[in-house]
């Protein structure tokens, strides 16, 4: 025995030197821009661009105001190469402080956007005189407009105009100074938001930064990234299982010894640390990929392998998320490989990450394919109706309908027939990529899900509220797609899908949802927000034959069952007073029957009848008891 | 208003509060519950698993903290020096006394000790309040040795526990086997095996003669019987408990072993009641003994003398005997009257899986084949449903050829009952039966 303790501290050796040199990759490179960078990386993307966006030639030749260079709408590689003129060629130690010039490049090649497309202080005055001489001082879009030049940018500014001052048509100013002052400031706003629609808006910005670090970058990870890639990842994975395996020569059966005593486990300084780790990796991967384009530069090559493209940093999140599946899917067998049932479902969340989940979509990419989970299910894959996915998949002829048809009968018919057969779990605890990793990567957490009555109300409220939000949001996007229009009933029906992915998609899911593993348990986002989970829930509650039974009067009430429970139900509420547990929340992950020491929980499908059933101690002769 | 006090806050006097709550508003009467141990109920048989870091002591608590003052029960913690029953009133070690009209003991049990030389020492303990544990966790410091005395329940789980901290535990047992006076003997074998192949030092045929002290008055070894000397710097005392009734020495409740009530749960004081581990029937319930000191006992007179309390009076009578424990890794589940040795007009049919840490024992009556009880080892069995067939005294024909309907194991487990039946049919081939026919694969899917 000794000799295997002695592999499992080489294995947490590794693991640690992997993991840490997977950390220092992350700082490890230097970065240098180019204008051949600039051209490759934003050339491409001005040629995918609309059409209306793109430099007009023929615009430029006729202007009427050739001597005004500086008017000539220009494409987003010239405007950045120019503003890039002082960057190029420098050689930066640090991703930080060469993304800070980088920024700064971006604001400067806004800035001549704003001064391109954006409304001159001369045209104010102008506009203001015009509405005064010919106009009496009532407001019209068409006269302010005559203003503006005739050409490409004259056209731009008069649409601005329209979107931003077209509820004052027809209305009447006292004074010069006030119509001055109203279209002062409207047009404050419609200069700043020129960027967005002509220059680098924030969330191109993303895109244009990671495709641009990722390229600049050079030194030892850029050159050896096969190299990296073994020393980091295949290094940590062999550390980790050189851990695990070696628990398989003791005996099999619950281990859930020291959990409290664990810093990792326990919200000790090591689960904050994790904790922190994990909040800032996915605040990085939703809102600053640009910062993490070292990892992602490594697993470049198993992305043209697989799709044939680069690595964007949805690929390499997609990576890791399959690898942790798998190599702590592997740690939970292991743990509980005295239990068939969680053999069995874990292999399966293992199967249906790696095929389905990560697999499958790429390798229908590299077919010319749309990117397609075919277990995600609307509202979990809250973007299945945006009218860009809809008008993706319509497009794409056959395998596209099937997949649009596909995804409505799992929503319609999949989830209430499997729920009513076998509980929410066929889905949760058996298939789901957050379910699966939520099973593995965050098993060593689930002891820290709240059971109180308080949470439970906090629960409702939330899952249920968000459930709602999905749908609203949803209704939205389907009336932009069919009406074309994106204002509904005087609501920017985008935005609030904007607001959707921002709030719920990214901040929900991903940073409270993962990040919040070693700190909350590993279901919050689960409990708490899931809305396809909130569905689930409903019909497993009224309408499913799924149950937790107890066993007559076996109950210690010692607790081990609402410990382990990570949707924080309290099992032992239920158990000790012989009653089903039938909770929406149950994802029957069959943990709590695996740690009950007097083996008085079993997870069933049966009969719907009796399924709410008497609460029933039996084993006293004396009293009929009903608690 | 009637003022009803409870001493003890364990699963007898806690189960006895919350029954007389359910059947009288807070207008109808005070309930009091007076503990020296905790603040809140808590689970005795959770102690093991707040050691070994399974859970902390706020898990162990089946209530929330808000539980009580919602359901209007009063917890006071304080320890009753002296029960007035001439007066009703209880004196306590720190606070003002408290005057009642109805009175429960529910002040459970003590580890028993032998009167050993050395007993005094630092490090000597058993493990039966939170006090323990609290006490355990500082006894069992950088220690490198430990001896457990005696080999019953608490004795196993104490020796989990030390294992659970690399610590090498030897058990001193008298008999030949694990808890071989309860256990019949292939059973008390398994765990035997079962505990040394943990590592676990059973010494059998032994016993504690004394335990030696180093200058500091700390535990350094101990003596068995045979005069073996075995280094260690913890000695657990696991031989039994008694009941807690040192603090009824001047009162007039009447005691024995423990107080001793009627099949009412009345001590001879009217007003007065005893529940749980401290009480001792005067008669024995039908099948079980006079001081049973098994948590579903203590539940279970708890809900009885709430009914009485309540104004419906009612016998304590416990249904078919029933009690659980988990050896290590091997679950144990006991329903009906399982003897260590077959009585005479019994059989005892046995089946034991190959890997030797699954059992399945069934008793019936040899002449009428009616079942008396069922001793499960690594194997869950429905409690409704072997109730039932010991109740109805179903034959063992009819039980064996419906056994699946007892099986409780997890979904997906190997099921043995077909190989349990080819064994009892080998066993009694004149009993000849057969299993049931097994649901199709997709009946058994879709329940």
């Amino acid at each position: 025995m000794k000799y295997l303790s002695s592999i499992r501290l080489l294995g947490l050796a590794l693991f640690m030197a992997g993991f840490g040199f997977f950390i220092a990759v992350f700082f490890l490179s230097s970065y240098r821009l180019t204008d051949d960078i600039l051209k490759q990386e934003l050339q491409k993307d001005d040629e995918q661009a609309d059409p209306s966006q793109a430099p007009n030639a023929a615009s430029q030749q006729t202007s009427d105001q050739p001597d005004d260079d500086r008017r000539m709408p220009k494409s987003t590689y010239q405007l950045m190469s120019e503003a890039a003129s002082a960057m190029t060629g420098k050689v930066y130690t640090f991703n930080f402080s060469f993304i800070r010039d980088l920024n700064k490049v971006t604001d400067k090649a806004n800035q001549e956007v704003q001064k391109i497309y954006g409304i001159t202080p001369d045209e104010l005055d102008n506009m203001v005189n015009t509405l005064a001489a010919k106009n009496d001082l009532t407001y019209s879009v068409a006269s302010a407009a005559t203003v503006f030049p005739d050409n490409e940018v004259g056209e731009f500014r008069e649409k601005m105009l329209q979107d931003y001052t077209g509820w004052m048509e027809g209305q009447k100013f006292d004074s010069k100074e006030k119509l001055r002052s109203q279209l002062e400031g409207t047009i404050a706003s419609i200069n700043r938001n020129v960027t967005q629609q002509k220059g680098i808006g924030s969330y191109q910005q993303k895109g244009i930064n990671t495709s641009i670090v990722k390229a600049s970058t050079i030194g030892f990870v850029a050159d050896h990234k096969l190299l990296v890639l073994l020393l980091s990842y295949g290094v940590t994975i062999l550390g980790a299982l050189l851990y695990l395996l070696p628990r398989t020569k003791e005996h099999p059966g619950i281990k859930n010894n020291h959990i409290f005593h664990s810093a990792l486990k326990h919200r000790g300084w090591i689960g904050i640390l994790l904790g922190s780790f994990l909040i800032v990796f996915y605040v990085f991967l939703y809102f600053y990929p640009y910062y993490m384009t070292n990892w992602i530069l490594v697993v470049d090559p198993l992305s043209r392998m697989l799709n044939g493209g680069p690595a964007g940093e949805f690929f390499l999140y997609g990576f890791l998320y399959t690898l942790c599946i798998l190599v702590m899917g592997i740690r939970m067998i292991i743990n509980y490989r005295h239990s068939n049932y969680h053999i069995i479902r874990t292999l399966s969340v293992m199967f249906f990450q790696t095929s389905l989940a990560f697999l499958l979509p790429e390798i229908l990419v590299r077919l010319n394919y749309p990117y397609y989970d075919f277990k995600n299910i609307w509202p979990l894959n809250y973007s299945f109706f945006f009218p860009s996915s809809l008008s993706q998949l319509i497009d794409n002829g056959g395998l596209g309908i099937f997949m649009l048809v596909w995804g409505i009968i799992l929503i319609i018919i999949a989830v209430p027939v499997l729920v009513y057969f076998f509980g929410k779990r066929w889905y949760c605890s058996w298939v789901c990529g957050c379910g699966g990793l939520a099973e593995t990567l965050g098993d060593p957490y689930r002891q820290l899900s709240d059971k109180s009555l308080r949470a439970w109300k906090v629960e409702r409220y939330l899952v249920h509220g968000v459930l709602v939000f999905a749908v609203l949001m949803t209704a939205g996007m389907l009336y932009a797609f069919f009406s074309g229009s994106g204002s509904l009933l005087g609501i920017p029906v985008y935005a609030v899908s904007e607001a959707y992915g921002f709030f719920i998609g990214a901040g929900f899911a991903g940073v409270i949802g993962t990040g919040f593993y070693p700190l909350m348990g590993n279901r919050v986002w689960c409990r708490f927000g899931c809305p396809l989970a909130a569905y689930l829930g409903i019909v497993q509650r009224f309408k499913s034959r799924f149950r937790i039974t107890t066993n007559g009067g076996q109950c210690i009430s010692c607790g081990n069952c609402s410990t382990y429970c990570e949707m924080g139900i309290d099992v032992r509420w239920y158990a000790q007073r012989g009653q089903n547990i039938v909770r929406a929340s149950c994802v029957g992950c069959g943990v709590c029957a695996s740690v009950c020491p007097r083996g008085v929980l079993k997870l069933e499908n049966a009969e719907e009848k009796d399924r709410f059933g008497e609460p029933i101690l039996i084993g006293n002769n004396s009293v009929r008891v009903d608690v | 208003m009637k003022k009803i006090c409870i001493i003890g806050n364990g699963v007898a006097g806690i189960t006895a509060a919350r029954h007389i709550r359910k059947q009288q508003s807070t207008a109808d009467c005070q309930i009091v519950v007076i503990s020296a141990e905790t603040d809140y109920f808590y689970s005795r048989t959770a102690l093991m698993y707040i050691y070994m870091g399974h859970m902390t002591y706020e898990h162990t608590k089946p209530y929330e903290d808000w539980f009580w003052q919602k359901n209007d029960i009063q917890l006071v913690r304080d320890y009753v020096t002296q029960v007035d029953t001439a007066n009703k009133q209880l004196k306590l070690q720190q606070q003002e006394p408290i005057s009642y009209d109805t009175l429960i003991l529910a002040t459970g049990s003590q580890g028993n000790r032998a009167g050993w030389p050395g007993e005094e020492l630092q490090g000597v303990q058993g493990m039966v309040t939170l006090q323990d544990i609290e006490l355990m966790e500082q006894n069992t410091q950088h220690i490198f040795g430990a001896v457990i005395v005696g080999g019953g329940l608490i004795g196993v789980e104490m020796a989990e526990c030390l294992h659970s901290r690399h610590i090498p535990v030897t058990i001193l047992i008298r008999e030949d086997a694990y808890w071989q006076n309860t256990l019949p003997l292939e059973e008390a074998y398994m765990v035997s095996r079962h505990l040394q192949n943990y590592g676990i030092n059973l010494k059998t045929q032994s016993g504690l003669k004394e335990i030696k002290g180093d200058a500091q008055g700390r535990v350094r070894s101990v003596i068995t019987i045979h005069d073996e000397e075995i280094p260690c710097q913890f000695v657990g005392i696991t031989i039994g408990v008694k009941p807690n009734i040192a603090f009824l020495e001047n009162a007039e409740i009447a005691t024995d072993k423990g107080i001793v009530v009627n099949e009412f749960l009345q001590t001879n004081i009217p007003d007065v009641y005893a529940v749980g581990d401290c009480a001792q029937h005067q008669t024995a319930p039908v099948g079980r003994k006079n001081i049973e000191q098994i948590w579903y006992s203590a539940r279970m007179q708890g809900e009885t003398v709430a009914q009485t309390i309540c104004g419906k009076k009612t016998k304590y009578i416990p249904g078919v005997f029933f009690n659980s424990a988990k050896f290590i890794d091997i679950e144990y589940q006991v329903y009906g009257t399982v003897n260590a040795k077959p009585a005479d007009d019994e059989e005892h049919f046995y089946w034991k899986h190959e890997a030797g840490e699954k059992a399945v024992r069934i008793v019936f009556e040899r002449a009428s084949g009616a079942v008396r009880g069922f001793n499960l080892m690594g194997i869950r069995y429905k409690h409704v449903v072997c109730d039932r067939w010991i109740k109805e005294k179903a034959t063992i024909e009819h039980v064996m050829s419906h056994l699946k309907e007892a099986n409780f194991d997890p979904e997906f487990f190997k099921q043995y009952e077909e190989e349990i039946i080819d064994t009892f049919n080998q066993t009694y081939p004149e009993r000849k039966v057969a299993l049931r026919k097994k649901k199709g694969l997709l009946a058994s899917i879709f329940g």
